[in-house]
């Protein structure tokens, strides 16, 4: 399966031009691209861990691309790699882009549970077949 | 019996006299910061004086009725009387014009659309002496605006909520529209939403009928929103129509849909202000996101001369605490002039709107930081239209396609998947700098190289457009400036 959070995942996969285009457009907007990577996909995992802090006054998408890289060299193949855009202005304080740009190898996808309870009722848990794995080995 | 009337000496001597020279009309009043303003296009019976008949809009709307009333007297009348400021022609048109009226602050009870709808509008539509009224805009002032909720969820946390960023969300309304039974329902949200939409939505008449009661059917739904979010490690909603017959009903529905995980729940327009507001209050303690289906809107905002600007409509119901309203898609197949549908969408999205005769809206208006409405564009769209609804309507939207999924030649999953790689290519592209809007037709072809969904259904409806004129459209050109 593949997962479909962010931006761009039905597309695919970002080049690296393609990567640097949407940080130089994130730039222009003065937001501050963030790097981050997980090795739990589940939809409602907010906090993936943050390759160091948000790149706040960069200009050029280069420097971006570097970070990415050097994430890469630790995690591709093995995790999932999203970059982010964060807009400081009043009145959003939050994200303006979040996408994929790197997947673990094998995407092992999802188990539903299902408890079924009173008058057909349904209590409904996701988990990712990765995390039946411990930390560090999951991918 | 002949009665004759005494001869009229002073302001409050029994009869009748002229709203005009009631305290109704004052042409040198000068708004306060905290008035409520309002802007009525009139249209005088032949022979009606143009500013008595302004005057009387004033009047009926606040304080006065037909007859000189010495009660008035018990009270400080001058502060509770609307004033009409100003009336301007309406440009083009010789038999209508616009009539600016204040009314104070103290007139209006905090925190309730009910209120304040039943002064402006409560009355004065069925006044004899005017062919026909139209509410066009209103000025609320931040010290009104600051008594309301405003949005339960808003744009950013919805946003948030769905971890969907830097993109119209997508949607599509299950069809036809009655008749399915929940299993077969669920189907259809199911594929929907494995296929790549974010939503799927009931229909405003999907309550619960024979065909389909309305458990059945959150049920249903809930294991296809579940299940789809399992296939696509994405956060998934159907908007599950609580409107019923009463308060309670709405309440039970509502908390079953909680029960079942559901992240959003629907309204109809037609349940009513107050129920509007209720629900809007439950939604905020409950972390629902709430939509509203406008059903039953165009009976009063699609005229021009008559009704109630559907500009006002949605200032109202951004107080009221909804978080989607369905505001125009100005390609689609319903009404919706371009620049009218634009000031739509600032009054929902914008923190700030300044006065745009061009896009209807007549007054500066200051949200004081309540939260953002996010439209919703729903009614005979498809993916080729994606680069005019990107242009048209930018990223803070829900586009609703329909038949514009289900209709695809190869199904349900087929038609979502179109549509997603539609929106996400012209996203890239737009990003990227591209001029997306000229090289639209490009981008999709590019895109469903890759793509066989919508290859197909850029070839199906490559041919459907809906060109046909607007009836409620500016009464100024952009290069207007107004007095």
């Amino acid at each position: 399966m593949r997962v479909t959070q962010g931006t761009f995942s039905f597309l695919p996969d970002l080049t690296d031009e393609q990567i640097s285009k949407q940080v130089a457009y994130c730039m222009r907007n003065g937001w501050a691209v963030n790097i981050e990577y997980t090795d739990d996909p589940h939809p409602r995992n907010t906090y993936w861990e943050m390759w160091g802090n948000p790149m706040f006054d960069l200009k050029d998408p280069a420097a971006v691309m570097y970070e990415l890289g050097e994430c890469r060299k630790v995690h591709k193949g093995r995790a999932y790699i999203r970059l982010s855009a964060f807009d400081a202005t009043a009145g959003w304080e939050s994200l303006r882009l979040s996408f994929i740009t790197d997947r673990p190898e094998n995407e092992d996808g999802f188990m539903l549970e299902r408890q079924e309870v009173a008058g057909r009722s349904m209590r409904y848990t996701t988990r990712a077949y990765a995390t039946d794995k411990p930390v560090g080995a999951r991918y | 019996m002949n009665v004759v009337a005494p001869k009229r000496t002073g302001r409050y001597d029994a009869g009748v006299m002229k709203y005009k020279e009631m305290g109704y009309f004052d042409l040198d009043y000068e708004p306060k910061d905290t008035d409520v303003l309002a802007c009525f296009r009139i249209t005088p019976q032949d022979g009606v004086d143009a500013d008595e008949a302004a005057a009387a809009v004033a009047g009926e709307s606040s304080t006065a009725t037909w007859t000189v009333v010495w009660t008035d007297r018990l009270t400080a009348c001058d502060k509770y009387r609307a004033k009409c400021y100003r009336v301007d022609p309406v440009p083009g048109n010789p038999s209508q014009y616009f009539a600016y009226i204040a009314y104070d602050i103290e007139l209006f009870e905090p925190d309730s659309i009910v209120n304040l709808s039943a002064s402006i509008i409560g009355n004065v539509f069925g006044f004899k002496p005017l062919k026909a009224l139209r509410l066009e805009d209103m000025r609320l002032p931040i010290s009104y605006v600051k008594t309301y909720h405003g949005p339960a969820t808003g744009i950013v946390v919805e946003r948030e909520r769905l971890d969907k960023f830097g993109r119209p969300l997508l949607g599509a309304t299950v069809k036809p529209k009655l008749g399915l039974s929940g299993r077969n329902y669920g189907r259809v949200v199911y594929e929907a939403l494995k296929g790549g939409l974010d939503f799927t939505k009931d229909d405003e008449n999907i309550n619960s009928q024979n065909f389909m009661h309305w458990r059945d059917r959150f049920l249903y739904c809930m294991e296809a929103v579940n299940r789809a979010q399992a296939m696509t490690g994405e956060v998934k909603g159907t908007y599950l129509n609580v409107s019923a017959g009463d308060m309670e009903q709405i309440y039970e529905r509502a908390e079953f849909a909680k029960e079942l995980g559901s992240t959003i729940i629907m309204i109809d327009l037609v349940i009513g202000y107050s129920a509007i507001q209720s629900i809007a209050k439950w939604a905020r303690r409950n972390d629902m996101i709430l939509h509203l289906h406008r059903a039953g809107h165009s009976t009063y905002t699609r005229q021009k001369s008559h009704g109630v600007s559907f500009r006002v409509i949605a200032k109202w119901m951004r107080l009221a605490g909804v978080d989607h309203i369905h505001a125009g898609t100005v390609v689609g197949k319903l009404e919706g002039d371009p620049a009218t549908t634009r000031g739509y969408y600032d009054i929902c999205r914008e923190q700030y709107n300044p006065q745009a005769l061009e896009h209807g809206l007549f007054f500066d208006q200051d949200w004081g930081g309540m939260r953002k409405l996010m439209p919703v564009a729903s009614g005979g769209i498809h993916a080729g239209q994606m680069h005019q609804l990107l242009h048209h309507l930018g990223e803070d939207v829900v586009l609703q396609f329909g038949g514009g999924t289900i209709g695809h030649p190869m199904g349900i999953q087929a038609g979502a998947t179109a549509n997603r790689v539609a929106l996400e290519a012209m996203i890239l592209a737009r990003n990227e700098g591209r001029d997306y809007l000229a090289e639209g037709p490009e981008i999709l072809a590019a895109a469903a190289k890759t793509c066989t969904p919508l290859a197909q259904a850029l070839n199906v409806w490559k041919d459907v457009t809906f060109d046909y004129a607007s009836t409620d459209t500016p009464d100024f050109v952009p290069t207007m400036t107004p007095a």
